[in-house]
């Protein structure tokens, strides 16, 4: 009896789940843009894409954050997917469909290399370390010949078609009336794409062993767990996610410079997961769709416009230290 | 090389005081105040204000800066990071709270005090020049010795004070600290305060050297990190050796590398990074502070 409603009540849940995700998917991809088509504000496409992409980035933090590790090295990986895309489009000829993965697929190598050094640092020491890597990123993109010094490099070509078997998946975005929307799509595709992986990430064996970490990396050693290659495992994820979210943002712009990705837009990253409280999946999303979306609405004030945004994240702060997803917590009891 | 020393010095004495109050703030509370850039450079502007606008002598800007700072960072102390910190399950969660108040600091100098960079008239007039070898204003060694005496006040206050031994038994272990009877709120305000109040004393300094201006804030922040990196975090000798190191190998690397622009710091930062990962908790630091 008593596994029967068990049983009963998680399908109930999966059913639940599955409409709440066709929910969120019918409204980032129809509601959103009628939205957009009746009021006519096509610019909340550019803002939008943009909270999609940095929430790609951000889920990759959070993960960090999962094994107990503050992550503010981010935008080092972002501008490295940037650059690693850049060149191989403009220099390569190389596919910009194909070098999405492989800027990913590059950071994920560089931060085993970085990773394995500086993930041994705990605490606020591998958060500085991070912050500094940010700062050796812009530099180095600054003194490499390749990446064209502070000039950087300009006029990309907009993504070509993407055909498989000769059928065409994605047209080729020059030949778009809208690419705007275009972009739009794609971006929150792969958020969607990404924070699927991240919540399947969560909820398998490793979820479990990466909390283990969180909660006591000694003790979960003691039994068997091999920490390091979990570390290392995480940080590769978390900055391919980095670096795919960097190789489209420069599709977009069309162009990168060493300071397209700063310390700023690093601890960005950790206030949107911040935000959204690092407890739920996806709190990163929350919290990059307030805090970017928030700050574009915020700026009819002019030049308050900053004193009003930092005000109410100190207000939030105040109110709700853990994140606003903790809110959640309430209802269930805490947890 | 005399120079290249001198500008070394000179450089590591102010940095060492912005280290130390970041380092006194952190130890204290675990606490990583990323407003701390913006502290200095609002103090600055206070200065300024005081001595340019109201026409005072510099003594009298550099009091008023450090009590404006003081009573801030008690204030801020009291009603932002202590509810934060007693009501959120993870320390880091106040990292959001110190970068939104670096943003609410940023938006007040705006408002305040305008996007111009600002200075004061210099304090002593006059350039000391020894046979052309080390050639050295006057106002800079006097900012430079009042660093370093502040520095040394800070040092014999923190050894010998009722106050200074609380706090110093407060980083090392809040609760037995809280066992033998020190009360550890009231020095954990006292604590930010005057970590605050470092920050303001070196704003007021430098805004008659260098000048200030609002985007100062953010690049002086990852510096003072650095150097709180290098001597090792929550460590007062850590913090000043710190500086001083930061301050020498800024000093040396321009002189020497000048012809290849940024890579000096590419350079410090990367063997900051190999340094780190050999030695984790910097110089004087405990291992996972």
């Amino acid at each position: 009896m008593n596994t029967n409603t068990e049983t009963m009540a998680a399908k109930g849940s999966v059913t639940a789940r599955i409409l709440g995700m066709a929910a969120f998917l019918a409204l980032v991809f129809v509601a959103v843009p009628m939205f957009i088509a009746a009021t006519g504000r096509s610019d909340f496409y550019y803002t939008l894409t943009s909270v999609a992409l940095l929430a790609i980035g951000a889920a990759g933090v959070w993960l960090t954050f999962y094994i107990g590790r503050i992550n503010i090295g981010q935008g080092a990986y972002a501008l490295m997917g940037g650059y690693v895309s850049a060149i191989l489009i403009t220099q390569a000829g190389v596919s910009f469909w194909l070098t999405l993965p492989l800027a990913g697929i590059f950071c994920a190598v560089i931060s085993v290399l970085i990773g394995l050094p500086i993930l041994r640092l705990r605490g606020v020491y591998f958060a500085m370390v991070t912050l500094v890597l940010t700062e050796v990123a812009r530099l180095t993109a600054l003194a490499l010949p390749i990446t064209n010094g502070a000039k950087g490099i300009t006029s990309i070509p907009l993504p070509g078609e993407l055909s498989v078997l000769g059928i065409t998946l994605i047209p080729d975005f020059s030949t778009l009336q809208n690419p705007r929307q275009a972009f739009y799509m794609v971006a929150v595709a792969l958020m969607v794409l990404v924070y699927l992986v991240l919540w399947r990430i969560v909820n398998t064996r490793l979820g479990h062993l990466c909390r283990s970490l969180q909660q006591n990396e000694e003790l979960s050693a003691s039994i068997g767990v091999n920490t390091t290659w979990l570390r290392i495992l995480a940080y590769a994820i978390s900055s391919f996610f980095g670096g795919v979210a960097g190789a489209m943002f420069v599709s977009i712009s069309q162009s990168i410079y060493p300071s397209s990705f700063v310390v700023q837009d690093s601890v960005n990253f950790v206030l949107y997961c911040f935000l959204g409280g690092l407890g739920y999946v996806f709190g990163p999303m929350l919290g990059t769709l307030l805090l970017y979306f928030g700050w574009d609405l915020l700026s009819v004030f002019k030049q308050y416009q900053l004193l009003i945004y930092s005000g109410s994240m100190i207000a939030l702060m105040l109110i709700l230290p853990n994140g606003i997803l903790s809110l959640l917590d309430k209802k269930e009891g805490g947890k | 090389m005399e120079q290249i020393l001198a500008n070394g010095l000179y450089l590591g004495a102010q940095y060492a005081l912005i280290a130390l109050g970041l380092t006194l703030i952190f130890s204290l509370m675990n606490v990583l105040n990323f407003a701390h850039g913006q502290m200095y450079v609002f103090s600055g502007f206070v200065c300024y204000t005081v001595v340019v606008q109201l026409g005072l002598p510099f003594i009298v800007g550099l009091v008023v800066a450090a009590v404006v700072l003081a009573v801030m960072g008690g204030l801020i102390e009291k009603f932002l990071f202590r509810p934060v910190i007693r009501r959120s399950k993870r320390d880091e969660s106040t990292m959001l709270l110190a970068a939104g108040i670096a943003f609410f600091l940023d938006a007040l100098i705006l408002l305040l005090f305008g996007e111009k960079q600002r200075g004061i008239p210099k304090v002593v007039n006059g350039v000391f020049n020894w046979d052309f070898r080390l050639i050295m204003p006057y106002d800079r060694i006097l900012i430079c010795v009042l660093a370093i005496a502040i520095i040394v006040s800070f040092i014999l206050f923190m050894q010998y004070s009722k106050a200074g031994r609380a706090m110093r038994a407060l980083a090392q272990d809040r609760m037995a600290a809280q066992l033998m009877g020190v009360d550890v709120d009231r020095y954990s305000m006292i604590g930010f305060a005057m970590g605050a109040m470092l920050a303001g004393l070196v704003g007021a300094l430098l805004v008659s050297i260098t000048g200030v201006n609002l985007g100062m804030g953010g690049p002086t922040s990852i510096k003072a990190f650095l150097m709180i990196m290098i001597g090792g975090a929550g460590v007062i000798s850590g913090a000043i050796i710190g500086g001083f190191i930061l301050g020498m190998m800024e000093s040396v690397g321009l002189s020497v590398l000048s012809s290849y622009g940024d890579v000096t710091y590419l350079l410090i930062f990367a063997s900051l990074m190999i340094f780190l990962a050999i030695r984790p908790q910097g110089l004087m630091g405990k291992p996972w502070g």
